[in-house]
């Protein structure tokens, strides 16, 4: 199979849809033909069959959390035939025996007859749950796949966006579904979001009593959330991933600097017949991972939890783990941060933790714009940024993902200090620390690491790497071997650009305005520090000047 | 040989120790020990023979006493043991919590280092004392009682420390509630009615003896009927389920990835 090369400029059309009648096939050619003259489709075949992708794993990331979803659909769809959106009161009746005769919501009562008395049920349920884990996990390394390469760059930003914005949804599903069975689990969660609403100064106690119907737990609730979980949220999640793809296509792959890669043009496989292939057995071996796990382990047994009662709380009480860094946040609050001003409660404890996950969504989601302002760059991006080759953003990720990981670890405490034989306290005053230190601490490690390798690749591009081979001179002095990198690799480590700071220039009207000096501050913080790749004069002075062979005190 | 439920841990590592000990006591007792036999089944606080209270009281004046003090009056290191009654001595003795190996946020289970015999004899001296919650009836211990009774009663009583599938839980400063598969109905029945450690006190005007035996039926229910779904990843909820969706599930995932995308020779 050789690579295929996709010219941006290339003309498409249905022009050529004439030759495939021509071809003798019989019943393939005439049903081709038949459905060509009617719908013009040949077109389509040949833009999308053409369409090249650039072959490398971390591409696949969001086609994983797109399976995932399939999957979540089909097992969803099944489960509506069964479940009974409400919370009606009554006594169950089914095979478990330690829940017989316990009352119990029909919510409840039918997501334990899914799970016990309908047959393939429990499976299903199983896979519907782990393949929401493994959505919203494929989603989340995605993200991070794109923020660390640069592909949110011109023109990708609004796409960034959008799947952002499929990130916030995939969280909301995930989380309307997981308080739909109405067992104990949920409904804490529940709780926790309606302390969290109520939290909120002067509109939270109405917030709260307008969400769930009146006083918490009410009778609506279930009811709500399954209109939103199976209507509202996946029509909306379906039109944003229909938008998302489009954009894809639209934008064409990004792809890693290489021999022959250029801003304008594609390096790749095209869909068919290699990618459609591909994916498409690649979707059964993701369905086939879920279903695995589902067979063999047990996702969320609310059979252990029993239903929802609004007195019990159970030791563990966790939310699945995309919400985990929201429960962590509110372990990780001191004490006395409530108090009573004016006449009324004041719940920082609440406040301020909501304030800080909403102010790192709100950065995740608006940072192209924000490097794109810095830069000041207007071209197309195409080409991949490796994460060493912009330091500075990767440093920037590197924090925000230690704060993340410092919330997240949080929502586990009572886990980690009963696990590793811990005081809870110290595992939260440790989380604590690392969550305010860990970021800046994380920043200035990545971002002189990133400047290292960065060396690294200049000296390997420079002088060679080492090849391990000691030689003695004539003179008697020893040397190493040092071989020159082979093109094709030598390419990868050279082809990046570095930006400059940016210097501080009166505007037209001759002024220097606070927004340019805020401008050219952010500049000089992301590219003060830099190592430019090697240029080609550099190139050709270095094969010169030291030929193949490096001395080894030169180093 | 009468006692027949606490027949656990017979073959011990500890047995040399525990051989020698019963040795000191057959030469110092002497013919006590025929006596002490027959005569151990009856209830323990109610007609223990006076040959196996003197037993006892030597094993607490060698073990206890040092913490506890020579009439259980309590000491610095140790509280009073007056009122506690046998069944608090047996949990605490039975499990191997007591003697303690060291002070600490709470005494951790270890390896149980008397007999049952020489538990018994400690629990009697105890009761003898100063009488308290006796070690309860084996018909109480049967799990045989109502298992859904039990499961809401455990949700609203035990849930919070122990979680809902016993799994166990955090408390402060380093204590904790244990996990409660695999603890003998006895010890379950004995810790709610003396509350050990950190645990309150379920006395049987809270959870009357019938209750006590539903949540004993509860927990064994879920002990011995593994769960339908499959592997329970330590019934930890959420947390375990999302570490495993990351380790194992992605991870399968990614060396798929790999795979799919590794250049063909």
């Amino acid at each position: 199979m050789t690579s295929t090369i996709d010219r941006t400029d290339a003309p498409a059309g249905s022009a050529d849809a004439t030759p495939v009648v021509r071809k003798s096939g019989g019943f393939t050619a005439a049903a081709a033909n038949y459905l060509e003259e009617r719908t013009s489709i040949s077109g389509v075949v040949k833009e999308f069959g053409r369409k090249i992708f650039p072959d490398h794993w971390s591409f696949l990331l969001g086609e994983v959390a797109l399976y995932s979803f399939v999957v979540i659909i089909l097992s969803g769809t099944f489960l509506t035939f069964f479940f009974q959106a409400s919370m009606v009161e009554t006594h169950y009746d089914g095979s478990f025996v330690p829940l017989k005769g316990v009352e119990m919501s029909a919510a409840m009562d039918s997501a334990l007859h899914i799970s016990f008395d309908v047959r393939g049920g429990l499976l299903v349920r199983q896979i519907h749950h782990w393949a929401a884990l493994l959505f919203i996990a494929a989603i989340g390394l995605h993200m991070l796949r794109v923020f660390f390469t640069g592909a949110f760059r011109k023109p990708r930003e609004l796409n960034w966006v959008i799947g952002f914005t499929l990130f916030v949804l995939a969280m909301a599903e995930g989380f309307t579904g997981y308080s739909l069975p109405d067992d104990l689990l949920s409904g804490n969660g529940l709780r926790i979001i309606d302390g969290l609403i109520k939290g909120i100064p002067f509109i939270g106690t109405w917030t709260s009593f307008l969400l769930f119907g009146g006083e918490f737990p009410g009778t609506q609730i279930v009811g709500r959330f399954y209109t939103l979980h199976i209507l509202l949220l996946p029509a909306i999640l379906v039109a944003a991933l229909a938008l998302h793809l489009v954009f894809v296509v639209v934008h064409k792959h990004t792809q890693f600097a290489g021999a022959g890669r250029t801003e304008q043009n594609v390096i790749g496989y095209p869909i068919l017949p290699v990618y459609a292939a591909k994916a498409g057995g690649f979707f059964f071996l993701v369905f086939g991972v879920i279903a695995l796990m589902a067979s063999f382990f047990t996702i969320n047994p609310i059979w252990n939890y029993g239903p929802y009662d609004p007195s019990p709380v159970s030791a563990g009480t966790q939310p699945d783990w995309y919400i985990g860094f929201a429960d962590g946040a509110l372990r990780l609050i001191p004490p006395g941060w409530e108090f009573v001003w004016l006449n009324h409660t004041w719940s920082f404890n609440i406040i301020v933790p909501v304030l800080a996950l909403v102010g790192l969504l709100v950065l995740v989601a608006i940072y192209p714009f924000v490097e794109g302002w810095v830069t000041g760059d207007k071209r197309e991006h195409h080409i991949l940024d490796r994460p060493r080759n912009a330091p500075t953003r990767t440093a920037i990720g590197a924090a925000g993902v230690t704060f993340y990981a410092g919330l997240w670890a949080a929502a586990s405490s009572d886990l980690m200090a009963t696990h590793f034989q811990l005081s809870i306290e110290g595992v939260i005053h440790t989380i604590q620390a690392w969550v305010v230190l860990g970021p800046f601490i994380a920043y200035f490690v990545t971002k002189r690491v990133c400047i290292a390798l960065m060396k690294k690749d200049r000296e390997i591009v420079l002088h060679g790497y080492e090849s391990g081979r000691i030689v003695r001179l004539p003179g008697g002095e020893y040397i190493e071997v040092h071989e020159q990198v082979d093109e094709y690799e030598r390419w990868k480590l050279v082809d990046y650009e570095v930006y400059e700071p940016i210097m501080l220039r009166p505007n037209a009207q001759g002024k220097i305005t606070g927004g340019m000096r805020f401008r050219a501050r952010m500049s000089r913080w992301f590219f003060e520090d830099r190592i430019a790749p090697a240029s080609k004069a550099e190139l050709e002075s270095g094969h010169h000047g030291h030929g193949e062979i490096e001395g080894g005190s030169n180093h | 040989m009468a006692r027949k439920s606490r027949k656990a841990n017979r073959r011990h590592p500890l047995a040399t120790v525990v051989l020698i000990a019963i040795g000191l006591v057959v030469t110092g007792g002497g013919y006590a020990l025929f006596s002490s036999t027959t005569t151990a089944s009856a209830d323990t606080n109610t007609a223990a023979s006076q040959s196996v209270i003197d037993e006892g009281e030597k094993l607490f004046a060698a073990n206890c006493a040092s913490c506890h003090g020579l009439d259980m009056q309590g000491t610095a290191d140790g509280p009073s043991l007056i009122g506690v009654g046998a069944a608090a001595v047996n949990f605490q003795v039975g499990t191997g919590r007591m003697p303690m190996a060291m002070q600490g946020p709470q005494a951790m289970q270890k390896p149980v280092q008397f007999t049952d015999e020489q538990t018994a004899a400690l629990a009697a001296y105890v009761a003898s004392i100063s009488p308290g919650p006796a070690i309860p009836d084996e018909s109480l211990l049967q799990a045989d009682g109502d298992a859904a009774n039990g499961g809401e009663l455990f949700r609203v009583n035990c849930a919070m420390c122990h979680n809902v599938a016993g799994a166990g839980g955090a408390l402060t400063e380093g204590k904790f509630a244990p996990e409660l598969t695999g603890v003998l109905a006895t010890h379950i029945y004995e810790a709610m009615l003396t509350g050990p450690q950190n645990m309150p006190v379920f006395n049987d005007d809270n959870l009357s003896p019938e209750d006590k035996r539903d949540i004993i039926t509860y927990l064994k229910y879920i002990e011995n009927n593994p769960s339908p779904g499959g592997n329970e990843l330590g019934s930890l909820g959420p947390v375990a389920e999302g570490l495993f969706v990351w380790i194992f599930g992605l991870g399968a995932v990614i060396g798929l990835m790999v795979w799919i995308t590794a250049k063909s020779n």
